[in-house]
């Protein structure tokens, strides 16, 4: 079979699962929908897996193919088909999405083995995996927008997954309409396109964009702009970012799957499937570089200081897919891809072990009731370990290659670009910082009282159900976090997810060292050759040099964590006090929801009032309603003053029309 | 000859007429309507229609008249008040009917037929007798001659059933003589019970 | 004389009847210009008989004449109803027939 084939496999398997569990949710087992829900990503995994070694068995220049199952409309001039398209960049994704869901389906096998919506869960997450197999195989910009949108369906269905919980379910609201404004920004940039230059399908854009538009004219970098903005609230970018912390109120294995590995990548696909548009618009790419440049440096300042678990692992994946759009904006293309793999490696790795330790502490995520659980949980220590140091980017590990390569292209590339070098290292050292803090502070020290219990007993410890955030009581019917939830040693599925993914954190890198081997590189390169930019490269020579300053930025910060953490515990508090209008600043996350606030939600909110009191009332109501409903009522009045009743008067009204018609006849004869 | 007739006669009705129109006492109108129609049966014969003006006389001023003298001096002469509870419509009435007026006669003043401005064709001997009456009754016009009898029955059934009286009155004698098939003569005030509805009662003797 | 003043006279006495329902108050009244009204309309139907020259329209003013008397009838067993139950022998007076 061919490639396309096993591609319509590959969505086929998931959806199929999904619509599975859901059907039977009455009548099967748990065990049913987990094995069901996992086997249809594993199978989607091979079938992908199956793609690649078609494709690689073709020669590098024929290796894209498009197929089209049926049409959707053909009119005048517009055609839209159900298509995909087939090409290294799109079995790429499938390979990441598929493998790391695989993994993460196995993870919460165990993990949600007693949580009342075991079928619901595993339907949505099997629902979510085809959405994004849908949207990185889409074949046309319809279909992209189609499969983005069921991405956002998903994401909100399974942040407010526990939806008697008041902060899940404005979470979900909260990321769903963010990322409705993402969606308009995607939708109008198709209709630009479609008018621009006639079709919706990648093959004929991608063709005609250079003959149609020149350089930097604006009708191009409109359009960019426009898909920057879907990119960035899918992606979690500045301004439109606030969502996903707040998304953190799903479960861990929501968190660890969308909102780590695959969903907020999603951003980052587009810039790269749409990498023609942007070699014509230089000013948006230049534009994106920039807003990921600064989402990376925000975010990274923020999980400085970030006391929840799972909130400031978020700021982490927000920076570093900082580093990703800066990655594919300035055309370090396969660099980018080469991150968002390997950061899904590594952040999935962080959550799981999150999710394992929050279970622990019985829903609560505050680090600074956490400690010491390096002596009570020795499997999920090592493997947040493993997961941390590939995200501090320490020397061989994946994280390491993939960071700096990005890193080193930009210096390549040179002129301005050396500014995105620079602050790039000054982010990979807050990174270090960042993380090695909540790796020294949760993990080592003297175990807190449920750490102690589990020493002791073995035994997780079980709190009242109450929401920390919120102070209301939990409802037991549709579940809370931590409660008979699992850790990760006493669950089989979540070790081997948990093992394997902490192998390939620390070794995935190996594919694509400087000079050695470029694995990812040469699978990508058909996709990107139409560009001028990929050509450019960092000698080997350069490359060594970057990783050997980026080694030594990640062990500075190593080093300044542990002083901080471990050998003088009592500075931070002392900086803290000293730079205490900074820590605020930070603490409030540059106070960017106060600011959308003000900005959008309050002139919002102030519309619709003056809508609703104003112009509903008195236009509305008094005028149009009013004055229609006053007028026939007047009228009506007027004409029942003729029923009076009084025989004579209707005698009159009947001479009169008598006199009348008469007249009228007399009129007509003359 | 005629013309001198026909003015007297002409006045004659609608000195009746407005008679009838203009007094206060109801029974004054009753005299003023007969006097009219005396004067309407002198018209007719002018028109050589000597069994309609007989039919006149007989009927109309003979038999029907004296039901209405008959109610008037049952139900009594009560005089009209002269306040108008609608404003104005006195004078407006007057005002269309006197448009009323000038548009028919100026509908039959300017008609195209012809035949109006003069006396008439010559007719036979027998026209307007009884006979060429009955002639074309019986033979062109049989079907609205029956049909008349039944709705002379249907109106006698239906005076007696309106003029009944209600629950406490016994069942009337079915005249079905044409002219006296309403029970008015035979009714008398009586007190109480102005109950307009219900008949379920059997209707008892008449008191 | 000419058929025309004989259907002047009838419009005559048919506007006269005419202004006698409009202005009059009393039911009895109101019947005896309907009676009128009825004879203004038979003289017309007996001078155009005599114009036409055959005697349908004298059928005609007798089958009038008869309609006449049933409805003679049929309103003064009204009128007697009315009077019968107390209530004012005056048309503006009953006005239960308000729309």
């Amino acid at each position: 079979m061919s490639a396309t084939a096993w591609a319509w496999l590959v969505l086929l398997f998931p959806l199929a699962g999904s619509i599975l569990i859901a059907l039977g949710f009455r009548r099967t087992s748990w065990r049913f929908a987990g094995i069901v829900g996992t086997g249809a990503i594993a199978l989607a995994f091979l079938c992908g897996i199956v793609a690649l070694i078609n494709l690689l068995g073709e020669s590098p220049d024929a290796r894209h193919h498009a197929s089209s199952l049926w049409e959707y409309a053909s009119v005048a001039g517009l055609q839209i088909k159900l298509g995909i398209y087939v090409d290294p960049l799109s079995v790429f994704m499938v390979l990441v999405v598929t493998g790391v869901s695989t993994l993460i389906h196995l993870y919460s096998f165990g993990y949600m083995q007693s949580d009342a919506g075991y079928h619901r869960f595993f339907s949505y997450l099997n629902f979510f995996v085809f959405s994004m197999l849908l949207l990185v195989l889409a074949g046309n910009f319809v279909l992209l927008i189609v499969g983005w949108a069921f991405v956002g369906f998903a994401s909100y269905a399974l942040i407010s997954f526990w939806y008697r919980r008041t902060t899940a379910t404005r979470a979900g609201m909260k990321a769903f309409v963010i990322n409705v404004v993402g969606d308009i920004g995607l939708v109008l940039a198709a209709f630009l396109i479609f008018q621009h230059l006639g079709t919706f399908e990648y093959t004929e854009v991608f063709a005609k964009a250079p003959h149609v538009f020149h350089a930097n004219q604006w009708s191009v970098t409109a359009i960019c702009l426009l898909l920057l903005v879907g990119a960035f609230a899918k992606s979690a970018q500045l301004p439109l970012h606030t969502w996903l912390p707040d998304a953190m109120e799903g479960l861990t294995p929501v968190s660890s799957l969308i909102h780590a590995a695959t969903m907020v990548t999603a951003g980052v696909y587009l810039i790269a499937r749409t990498h023609v548009l942007f070699v014509l618009a230089p000013t948006a790419a230049d534009i994106a570089a920039f807003v990921g440049l600064a989402t990376l440096l925000v975010a990274a300042s923020i999980a400085l200081v970030m006391t929840d678990l799972k909130r400031a692992i978020a700021y982490s994946t927000m920076s570093q897919i900082g580093y990703m759009v800066v990655g594919v904006s300035i055309g370090a293309y396969s660099a980018g891809m080469f991150h968002l793999m390997t950061h899904a490696f590594f952040k999935a790795l962080l959550f799981m072990a999150a999710g394992s330790i929050i279970a622990a502490m019985a829903n609560e995520q505050n680090i600074d009731k956490m400690s010491g659980f390096g002596k009570a949980m020795r499997f999920t220590s090592v493997t947040m370990l493993c997961g941390g140091l590939a995200l501090a980017a320490f020397p061989f590990t994946s994280g390491f290659f993939s960071k700096d390569e990005i890193l080193a292209y930009a210096s390549a590339r040179g002129g301005m670009y050396l500014i995105f070098t620079i602050l790039g290292y000054f982010g990979a050292l807050l990174t270090a910082i960042y993380t090695f803090r909540l790796i020294f502070r949760v993990l080592r020290g003297e175990p807190c009282a449920e750490a102690q219990e589990l020493i002791d007993t073995g035994h997780v410890h079980h709190a009242a159900p109450f929401n920390p955030a919120s102070g209301e009581a939990e409802d037991t019917d549709i579940g809370f976090p931590g409660a008979e939830h699992h850790i990760a040693e006493q669950s089989p599925p979540m070790k081997v997810a948990m093992g394997i993914l902490a192998f390939l954190a620390l070794f995935a890198g190996f594919i694509q060292v400087p000079g050695v081997d470029k694995a990812i590189t040469n699978f990508l390169s058909p996709v990107f050759s139409d560009s001028p930019l990929a050509a450019i490269e960092p000698s080997t020579g350069a490359a060594w040099f970057g990783l050997l300053i980026g080694g030594l930025v990640s062990l500075a910060g190593i080093g300044i964590a542990y002083w901080l953490y471990v050998a003088s515990p009592a500075t931070p508090r002392r900086l803290q006090e000293r730079f205490a209008a900074v820590h605020t600043f930070l603490y409030n996350k540059w106070y960017f929801d106060e600011a959308i606030d003000i900005l959008v939600v309050r002139p919002a909110l102030a519309v619709g009032r003056f809508a609703n009191r104003v112009f509903e009332r008195y236009v509305i109501d008094g005028a149009i309603t009013g004055g229609a409903e006053e007028t026939i009522g007047r009228a009506g009045a007027i004409v029942r003053t003729f029923q009076n009743g009084i025989v004579r008067t209707y005698g009159l009204f009947l001479v009169f029309g008598a006199v009348g018609l008469a007249l009228y006849f007399l009129i007509q004869q003359s | 000859m005629e013309a001198v007739i026909f003015f007297i006669a002409a006045i004659g009705a609608v000195v009746g007429a407005i008679g009838v129109v203009a007094a206060r006492n109801p029974f004054y109108s009753v005299l003023a309507l007969i006097s009219h129609l005396f004067s309407l049966a002198v018209l007719f014969l002018l028109l050589t229609s000597a069994f309609v003006a007989a039919a006149q006389v007989v009927v109309y001023a003979g038999a029907v008249m004296v039901l209405y003298v008959f109610v008037v001096a049952y139900v009594g002469s009560a005089q009209e008040p002269t306040w108008d509870p609608v404003p104005g419509q006195r004078l407006f009435a007057g005002l269309l009917a006197f448009f009323l007026f000038v548009e028919i006669s100026a509908a039959v003043l300017s008609s195209a037929l012809k035949a109006l401005s003069t006396h008439g064709p010559d007719v036979p001997a027998g026209f307007g007798y009884p006979a060429a009456i009955g002639n074309l009754l019986l033979e062109k016009f049989l079907v609205p001659f029956e049909a008349s009898s039944v709705l002379l029955l249907i109106a006698a059934v239906g005076a007696i059933v309106l003029a009944n009286r209600k629950p406490r009155s016994g069942p009337q004698a079915g005249d079905g003589v044409v002219s006296s098939g309403h029970s008015a003569p035979k009714a008398r005030p009586e007190g109480a019970t102005p109950a307009p509805a219900s008949q379920s009662e059997p209707l008892g003797a008449p008191k | 004389m000419n058929i025309d003043w004989y259907i002047v006279l009838s419009a005559l006495l048919f506007t006269i009847g005419a202004i006698g329902i409009l202005v009059r108050r009393s039911p009895m009244v109101i019947l005896l210009c309907l009676e009128l009204m009825l004879n203004a309309a038979n003289l017309a139907l007996v001078a155009f008989s005599r114009e036409v020259g055959n005697g349908q329209g004298q059928v005609f003013a007798l089958v009038v004449m008869v309609i006449a008397a049933c409805e003679v009838v049929v309103g003064l067993g009204l009128i007697v109803a009315i009077f019968r139950r107390k209530l004012p022998l005056d048309v503006d007076d009953l006005r239960e027939l308000r729309g």
